[in-house]
């Protein structure tokens, strides 16, 4: 059975929405980072949804670049958790306010 | 040529603030000195020259191209050195640069020495913009230059707000006078056209005396009083003393404070076509006169005796002014700026010595610890005093006086204040020379000894003080006419040429035993001081009424206080309020309210700033979709 790519697109809104919510809601910066990782992927499910819709390669090939970029987002994201706990000796986003509106 | 000498200094100026403070305080004495030095052998070099050419001929123009040029009007970078101009160039670079050399040594150690030099430089550069101006332009860039270097060497000491403050007095007050000054300058430049002054001086006497002529007269005395310290502008002058000694001699008594006399000297044609303000001038000058002898009398502070001394002094010259003897007036210029700069150089080395103490009571036995510098300030004091014979300030004064007496308004009540003032003047200089140089030494006696670059500029300046006075003698005691001579093809003297020689003796004798009288009262006084303070340091404050009044200058502080300030500042605070100032404070208080309401967005929360970007997304994202 060939899922509708409409089906697709419905989820990856869904998983943007939820990786969106996260970041907004989530202080501790591990969940953030996961959230941030959940957008992206609901990005690359949406594109490969959109390349089946059309039968084109172009959304799968695109899917290939964001695997690379999610990686290295990974790897800063994680570095970013591990000085602000070094710095703050916390995970919590809120900690590295220096403003005070 | 003559544009040499003015830019000398001013070449040092700019030398000294870009490289000096780099480099060893020898360079900064040397490109000091040496630039006013090199001025004053060119200025002696230019002054002689044109002394040996033909009386018609004094007067060389040299014009370094134009300036503003407009239709129907234009001015250009013109010098003129003629006879009047060419004595004030010899006698400021020569004093000048006599005082350069004491500051280099007299400065050491108190901080900023490469400062002190360019301002001394730029100082040395306007003034002689000033007197070589050959148009009112040029001559009123020089007239705010000088006013400029006083005030940033009035406040040399920066540090101390009591030295700020005093150099805003002398700013403010002298500015106020400027005011004046430029009015007068749009007025000729309205009614003549232009500002050259050889061409002003032709057409006013074309015009003859009216109305404008005599606004013009009135509105450039009041800017001459004001840079001269004449009532009612005198007020700046006695706390002018707060800057480096030797700034005091130099602007605060040689050469700035004169400009106004010198002023009133280039354009005597106006006040000889408006006798009322010529009249103005002498009053001016009687009551200065009077007044600064007054308050001389019980001032305690060494450099404000000779400050009140100098408004004294400066009046004499504005009363020669006044009854139309120019030259005179100049002469004593010339002896003035010798004999107070070597009293102000010699106050410096007291005041050194005695580690930077002002007060005379506190001070005693000077001649003891240094000779050489008891015979220099007995010199000044005498040549102050006008001791008859010997000394330069005696034939000035005379000359002035002489004058005054044959003034047809009310000549001998002038002559009268004059005589009145020498005797006041051998009084107030003497009282601080005996409480200075005799007795016993005061105090803690501790003596910081003296630099050998001191003496020989005093002892220069004391020759001056002595020899300068022999270039004009009255008619029973020589006759000489070296100044008058050479002044005369500027300044045509005024009025009768004299009083026939018996009445001119009798005058000279009552004066000459006036001022011996006024040394006499000052060693009365003296002793009877002595008598009643015993040899303790004892400021003034057992003065009676009548002497603390003069202490204060007889209150001008506190009058212009009350009758200028602070009108002023009420009158200051009621526009502060007015519907134009509300508008600017509206703009102000709109921003202020704004900053306030974006202030909370700037919350450094990340979450916050994403809901941000969500919202600002959808609504985006709603537009496209729905519009």
């Amino acid at each position: 059975m060939i899922v509708p790519p409409v089906y697709g697109m419905v989820l990856a809104a869904i998983l943007f929405v939820i990786g969106l919510a996260g970041l907004m809601i989530r202080r501790n910066m591990v969940f953030v980072v996961i959230s941030v990782e959940v957008m992206l992927n609901a990005g690359g499910l949406g594109f490969i949804s959109a390349g089946s819709r059309w039968g084109q390669a172009e959304g799968q090939a695109v899917f290939l670049f964001l695997l690379a970029v999610a990686a290295t987002e990974a790897a800063i994201g994680l570095a970013l958790v591990l000085w602000l706990h070094r710095r703050h000796k916390s995970v919590d986003s809120d900690s590295a306010r220096q403003m005070r509106g | 040529m003559i544009w040499i000498i003015p830019l000398l200094p001013i070449a040092g100026f700019l030398v000294l603030t870009v490289f000096g403070r780099r480099s060893p305080w020898q360079f900064s004495a040397g490109v000091g000195a040496g630039t006013v030095g090199v001025s004053a052998v060119l200025a002696l070099i230019a002054g002689f020259t044109l002394a040996s050419l033909p009386a018609a001929e004094r007067s060389v123009v040299s014009s370094l191209g134009s300036w503003v040029v407009i239709p129907g009007f234009s001015v250009n970078f013109g010098l003129r050195l003629d006879a009047l101009s060419d004595l004030m160039t010899m006698v400021v670079t020569v004093v000048a640069f006599l005082i350069h050399l004491y500051s280099t040594a007299f400065m050491r150690g108190k901080g900023d020495y490469h400062r002190y030099f360019a301002y001394l430089n730029l100082f040395v550069g306007s003034m002689l913009l000033l007197v070589l101006g050959s148009n009112l332009l040029v001559l009123f860039v020089g007239w705010e230059g000088v006013g400029l270097c006083s005030y940033l060497l009035i406040g040399f000491w920066y540090e101390n707000p009591e030295n700020g403050r005093a150099a805003n007095k002398a700013f403010i007050v002298t500015r106020i006078a400027d005011a004046a000054l430029l009015v007068a300058l749009f007025l000729t430049v309205a009614a003549f056209g232009t500002l050259d002054i050889p061409k002003v001086l032709a057409s006013a006497s074309a015009a003859g005396g009216s109305g404008i002529v005599t606004a013009i007269a009135a509105l450039l005395l009041v800017g001459a009083i004001g840079k001269s310290a004449q009532l009612p502008f005198q007020l700046w002058l006695p706390d002018a003393m707060a800057g480096p000694t030797p700034v005091s001699a130099l602007i605060h008594a040689a050469t700035m404070v004169t400009a106004g006399v010198y002023l009133v000297a280039r354009m005597h044609i106006f006040y000889a076509l408006s006798p009322g303000v010529q009249l103005a001038v002498a009053i001016i000058g009687a009551a200065t006169l009077l007044y600064g002898g007054l308050s001389a009398l019980t001032q305690h502070d060494i450099k404000r005796i000779l400050a009140y001394s100098t408004i004294s002094q400066i009046g004499y010259m504005f009363l020669g002014l006044g009854v139309g003897a120019w030259s005179a007036a100049m002469f004593h210029f010339m002896n003035h700026a010798f004999f107070k700069a070597l009293l102000f150089l010699g106050a410096g080395v007291v005041i050194h010595r005695l580690n930077d103490e002002h007060d005379i009571f506190r001070m005693g036995g000077v001649r003891r610890t240094d000779r050489l510098l008891f015979w220099l300030f007995m010199i000044g004091a005498g040549a102050l005093t006008g001791i008859p014979l010997v000394t330069s300030g005696f034939y000035s004064k005379e000359a002035i006086l002489e004058s005054a007496w044959l003034y047809p308004h009310a000549g001998p009540f002038f002559w009268v204040i004059g005589a009145f003032g020498v005797f006041l003047t051998g009084a107030y200089v003497f009282r601080l020379f005996f409480h200075v140089f005799t007795g016993k030494p005061k105090g803690e006696g501790g003596s910081r000894p003296a630099s050998a670059i001191f003496y020989p500029p005093m002892i220069l300046l004391g020759l001056g003080a002595i020899f300068a006075g022999f270039l004009r003698t009255p008619r029973d005691l020589g006759n000489v006419k070296v100044i008058s001579s050479f002044l005369n093809p500027v300044l045509a003297s005024q009025g009768k040429e004299s009083a026939g020689i018996s009445t001119e003796a009798t005058l000279q004798i009552i004066v000459a035993a006036l001022s011996l009288l006024g040394v006499l009262a000052a060693w009365l006084g003296y002793r009877r001081s002595l008598k009643r303070r015993g040899t303790e340091a004892v400021t003034g404050h057992e003065l009676s009424v009548g002497g603390r009044f003069l202490l204060s200058g007889m209150g001008a502080d506190w009058l212009a206080d009350n009758l200028v300030v602070r009108p002023f500042m009420w009158f200051a605070g009621l526009l502060r309020r007015d519907w134009l100032a509300l508008v600017y404070v509206g703009v102000g208080r709109l921003s202020v309210l704004f900053h306030q309401a974006l202030r909370y967005t700037q919350s450094g929360l990340i979450r916050w700033y994403l809901l941000g970007i969500g919202v600002g997304v959808l609504v985006t994202l709603g537009m496209v979709v729905f519009a």
